[in-house]
């Protein structure tokens, strides 16, 4: 399904349409937290950028880990914790292979979900980039097991995360910064979820 | 004396806590480790990391924090140090960290500031 090369290729757009929906990310983060998360995403994806070129020829396992460990240590908010955590183990995930097929990506995705569950102390229907990261796991292998088609498992995660990003305007956070502000949360997107959202579009789009 | 490392997306207000704990415990080993590297609103793994090599001894190191990434930084900096003594606290940041001073200028042990800030953290004010 994929390489080292793609996935380092895929990692670098996903900078550069963070980049370009900074404000978008940021807007969100205004409303129902403390207005960071585009300006924290894009500083730490233009770090991630320039470490792409020392990984290339690296494994998959070892591209994903240290782009995890960027994300910690150059995020500056809450997303560095959970984004990082989520690379981190989806690299453990893959281990050290130059490709990667259909399985090993739900394999990915699953234990990225599994550490940003562990590092937030969340789970699904708090408000957070969980709601559209399960949804689409869900999706995903769903319809690769039914149809073993990837590209249209990946669509049909895509469509999963879009809607989850929809259902966090209907209910209140109570996980992050957002949960301080209560019924307040309501009528509002989720950062992170809108941001988990792009990059599984950013991906689809990639593969 | 067990360190103390103050986290705070502030570094104002870390460096402002870590003066206020230090004015009951002057020998206390208390550091701030707020904000971003260049001063603006975040939490930094490595502001945090330098923080606890700059305090740590055989005694130990006890963090405190005030919200969210503070909390989760902190505890990935933690997982990276895997064979040092560090206890993350989990009480008010102002409260915690004057009880952890006076606690550490007495030469409590990590275990008995941990329990000493529970203390510290059911309390009224008013």
């Amino acid at each position: 399904m994929t390489d080292s090369k793609k996935v380092i290729e895929i990692v670098k757009q996903i900078g550069e349409q963070i980049q370009m929906e900074k404000d978008f990310l940021t807007e969100l983060d205004n409303v129902i937290g403390d207005g960071d998360h585009g300006i924290n995403m894009a500083r730490g994806f233009k770090e991630v950028e320039k470490k792409l070129a020392d990984l290339s020829g690296k494994d998959i396992g070892s591209i994903l880990k240290a782009v995890g460990m960027s994300l910690v240590s150059t995020v500056g908010g809450a997303s560095g914790p959970l984004y990082g955590t989520a690379f981190m183990k989806a690299g453990a995930a893959v281990g050290a292979k130059n490709e990667m097929d259909g399985n090993d990506f739900i394999a990915a995705l699953e234990a990225a979900i599994g550490g940003i569950e562990m590092r937030g102390k969340a789970h699904e229907g708090e408000k957070t980039m969980l709601d559209a990261l399960i949804p689409a796991l869900n999706a995903i292998k769903k319809s690769y097991e039914a149809n073993n088609d990837f590209k249209a498992a990946l669509t049909s995660g895509v469509d999963a995360a879009e809607k989850g990003v929809e259902y966090t305007k209907t209910i209140i956070a109570t996980k992050g910064r957002a949960s301080y502000l209560g019924e307040r949360s309501l009528g509002h997107q989720d950062p992170g979820a809108t941001s988990s959202c792009l990059m599984l579009k950013v991906i689809n789009r990639m593969l | 004396m067990v360190g103390i490392v103050i986290v705070s997306h502030s570094q104002k207000l870390a460096e402002g806590v870590a003066e206020l704990a230090k004015m009951m415990a002057a020998d206390a080993p208390v550091v701030p480790a707020g904000g971003l590297d260049d001063g603006t609103f975040g939490t930094s793994f490595e502001k945090i990391s330098t923080a606890i090599d700059s305090v740590y001894s055989d005694d130990g190191v006890v963090i405190l924090m005030d919200m969210g990434s503070a909390v989760m930084t902190a505890e990935m900096v933690i997982e990276n140090m895997p064979d040092r003594k560090i206890r993350m606290l989990d009480c008010p940041l102002v409260e915690g960290a004057v009880v952890a001073a006076i606690g550490s200028s007495a030469n409590q042990s990590v275990e008995e500031i941990a329990e000493a800030v529970q203390d510290a953290a059911s309390e009224k004010k008013l």
